[in-house]
């Protein structure tokens, strides 16, 4: 099976260069990173030499003017060797995306080239303590200044990954009144005074992927730096997620095909009851639903990515390559472990990390009941 | 049929979850992150009882209805199922003594297994090996006859206690030729030279329980230390010689202690739920409490009556492994389901609390960790399914 059928060759050139950097470099470092809960800095820098920090955004702001499917396909290549720092390229794209469909053209200016080159990460912050699934309730104020030169930025976010490593934030805030109409988007950098970080996540999984809470008090932010116009922030966090989403999708299906990997070499290799496990029809059958699902999700992000290269409404397509794509990672990993037995559970195997690493994506860029809720509601209202 | 707990079964529930709330749940995240084995806690369990040889002879052995155990299993689990590993671990390696051994071995180990209160101990069952997983039939410890000793050799692993008991029961091949049946355990007492733990695993879940290597080399014991004695031994390899296969008593020993090991499942996943339906009520979104929003109430729904149906199964294969025999691999029936739901459970407790489900502030990644061993050791899922299916075949 091609598993890169309907790719272009220009597409199939760079996932050759990406398979080899991930095989030489990712996967053996993975490890490392993840014990040392330790954000792979040096690897980010290094996709960012080969032209991948930036590849779907205009190639006069830095970018590669690639589609967004060869963004996806890459994001799955990398995910396949080292889960977080797939997260940490899609995270870095969720941030700069708003700037670069909504923002003025100056602001680009400043910022793209310096997120594209990969010399800057970018951060997205939208989540609060006490505003998750119901973002529209977020808190955190923005008050412009009399003369109407700045903003004065007071609140938290919670749960933001590359919190205190990212150089580049795009901060979600209200200027107005209550509901998604009285949010705005600011770009904010790290080292503004009134801008500090709070305590980091202890996390389950994803532990080269730190995240922290950010914390402002009084920070001013100059009014350039609002992104589009006061008031349309949610609309701004929102179609980043969509484009999120169907990085969570392609990073899920990478995890999810490492699993299988693992979970087939084993069960080739281990022999119980006089030979190889993989030889018993409930183990077999076992691993061909992982194949088919795992299948059926690479499928689905392409298509939907080809959809949204093609211009078209993909915002519900979205949400379902998302909650197929990380209901399959969750179902492949924790099967890989159980493929294991007793040696899944232990730390030694890398299952039981992909299958921490896999749960985490059914929570974020919008819970899958979230996404639920977004193909719900379309089809009670069409 | 009486679908009533015993008065007896109440006040044993009562003191025992009284205990896990005092006790155990609040140094469970801890033990989880340190990993060190829960000496301290295990020293309090002996105190009351909880961790004694009398709580097995008295109030297990003489409940005629076979529920104690899965009742004090359950509400220890709900409190950690690591530490409750620790305090329950001893019971593996005392029924393998108390399944076949003589009196004379039982008085003899038994109270060594478990110390004192003031010096508690623990004892680890040693049958797992890299080759031999599920099919324990593969075993390749053996145990040489030399004298009025056995002699033995080999690499266990996964020992649940293995690191830290001073009482081990090893599993080993007397006669490769005949399978399982040329199988005996052996009682090796304190500091016997020639054993010693290796490598202590770094594992997903239930990370207070010492999990260990156990490595013999010319590790010699006292003949009599072959559980049921040497005479029976040799009565039974002889009978194995000259007759068709039969169940092993091993595997039979492991399918009575299957109710024990499903209880515990239920008890994690028992206070997942529970946490879960709580921060349901609290947290609001939407302006309502997301147990107000079906999404949510639903998978609720779908735990409790997942909880209730594990639990009625563990308790129809206790009462049935007291009161008669396994027909329709009750026993099983009840680990698989007990175990697939706690990890189902658990999942659905995480996803309930969102990010806060992810990070460590709360409890439930964890439980959701721990959940996990749960389709695998004591006979993995596929092993129950297999149990299940050759009794369908047979009947």
């Amino acid at each position: 099976m091609d598993r890169d059928f309907g790719l272009t060759e220009d597409q199939r050139e760079i996932l050759a260069a990406v398979r080899e950097f991930v095989r030489e470099k990712a996967a053996p470092a993975a490890p490392g990173y993840e014990e040392k809960h330790e954000l792979p800095r040096d690897l980010f820098r290094r996709l960012g030499e080969m032209g991948l920090a930036g590849i779907p955004y205009d190639e006069r702001y830095g970018g590669a003017g690639q589609p967004f499917l060869t963004y996806l396909t890459v994001l799955e290549e990398v995910a396949s060797g080292f889960f977080s720092l797939a997260l940490t390229l899609s995270v870095h794209h969720l941030s700069a995306s708003g700037l670069h469909r909504f923002g003025s053209d100056s602001l680009k200016e400043k910022y793209l080239p310096r997120l594209c080159s990969g010399e800057w990460l970018g951060a997205y912050a939208l989540s609060e303590a006490s505003s998750g699934s119901d973002a529209a309730s977020l808190r955190t104020r923005a008050d412009r200044s009399g003369d109407g030169s700045s903003y004065r930025l007071t609140g938290s976010k919670r749960f933001i990954t590359h919190g205190g490593e990212a150089e580049y934030y795009l901060v979600m805030a209200r200027t107005g009144g209550e509901g998604p109409s009285g949010i705005s988007a600011f770009v904010i950098e790290r080292g503004w005074e009134g801008f500090d970080f709070g305590k980091l996540e202890e996390k389950m999984g994803w532990h080269a992927s730190p995240m922290r809470e950010l914390l402002f008090e009084g920070c001013q932010v100059p009014a350039e730096n609002l992104v589009g116009d006061e008031g349309e922030g949610f609309t701004i966090a929102l179609a980043g997620l969509d484009s999120g989403r169907l990085g969570i999708a392609a990073c899920s299906t990478g995890l999810a095909q490492a699993a299988f990997d693992a979970a087939v070499a084993f069960a080739r290799e281990r022999s119980q009851f006089g030979k190889p496990i993989i030889e018993f029809q409930g183990l077999q059958f076992m691993l061909a639903d992982m194949a088919t699902q795992i299948e059926a999700a690479r499928r689905l992000y392409r298509e939907v990515g080809r959809l949204r290269d093609a211009g078209g409404d993909y915002s519900q397509a979205a949400s379902m390559a998302k909650l197929f794509a990380s209901d399959t990672a969750m179902r492949v990993t924790t099967d890989a472990v159980q493929v294991h037995g007793g040696y899944g559970y232990m730390q030694e195997y890398p299952v039981e990390r992909y299958m921490r690493e896999a749960k985490a994506l059914q929570i974020v860029e919008g819970t899958n009941q979230i996404q639920r809720m977004v193909i719900g509601r379309r089809l009670a209202s069409s | 049929m009486d679908f009533q707990l015993s008065e007896d079964h109440i006040t044993t529930q009562k003191w025992v979850h009284e205990f896990a709330e005092k006790e155990i749940r609040p140094v469970a995240a801890q033990y989880d992150e340190t990993e060190e084995f829960p000496w301290p806690v295990i020293k309090k369990a002996a105190e009351i009882g909880l961790y004694s040889l009398e709580f097995y002879m008295e109030s297990v052995a003489q409940d005629p209805t076979g529920l104690v155990l899965p009742i004090a299993m359950e509400e220890t689990c709900w409190g950690c199922a690591g530490i409750a590993l620790g305090i329950f671990g001893t019971g593996l390696p005392l029924s393998a003594l108390a399944y076949s051994g003589t009196p004379d071995q039982i008085m003899k180990w038994a109270p060594q297994m478990f110390g004192t209160p003031n010096e508690p101990r623990v004892a680890s069952l040693c049958v797992t090996e890299p080759n031999a997983g599920s099919d324990v039939s593969a075993l390749r410890t053996s145990a040489r006859r030399d004298g009025d000793e056995w002699v033995l050799n080999g690499q266990k692993i996964f020992a649940t206690n293995g690191g830290q008991a001073k009482v081990h029961i090893v599993v080993a091949t007397v006669d490769p030729n005949l399978g399982h049946r040329g199988q005996a355990a052996f009682i090796v007492g304190p500091d016997t030279p020639g054993l010693r733990p290796g490598k202590k695993e770094k594992k997903l879940g239930i990370r207070a329980s010492d999990t260990s290597e156990i490595l013999l080399e010319e590790c010699r014991v006292p003949l009599d230390n072959v559980v049921g004695g040497p005479e029976k031994l040799e009565a039974k390899m002889e009978k194995a010689r000259s007759s068709s296969t039969k169940q092993s008593a091993a595997l039979k020993a492991f399918e009575m202690t299957r109710p024990s090991v499903a209880a515990q499942a239920v008890g994690i996943a028992r206070a997942a739920f529970e946490f879960a339906t709580q921060y349901a009520k609290e947290r609001n979104t939407f302006g309502r409490p997301i147990i107000e929003h079906e999404g949510v109430a639903f998978k609720l729904a779908d735990m409790a009556m997942e909880i209730d149906a594990a639990r009625l199964l563990t308790y129809r294969a206790a009462w049935l492994a007291r009161n008669g025999t396994f027909e329709h691999a009750e026993g099983s029936m009840s680990k698989l389901k007990a175990g697939e739901t706690a990890v189902w459970v658990t999942e659905q407790a995480v996803q309930i609390l969102g990010g806060y489900g992810y990070i460590k502030d709360f409890p439930v990644e964890k439980w959701y960790r721990d959940a996990k061993i749960y389709t695998i050791f004591e006979g993995t899922s596929e092993i129950q399914r297999i149990v299940i299916s050759r009794a369908l075949a047979r009947n």
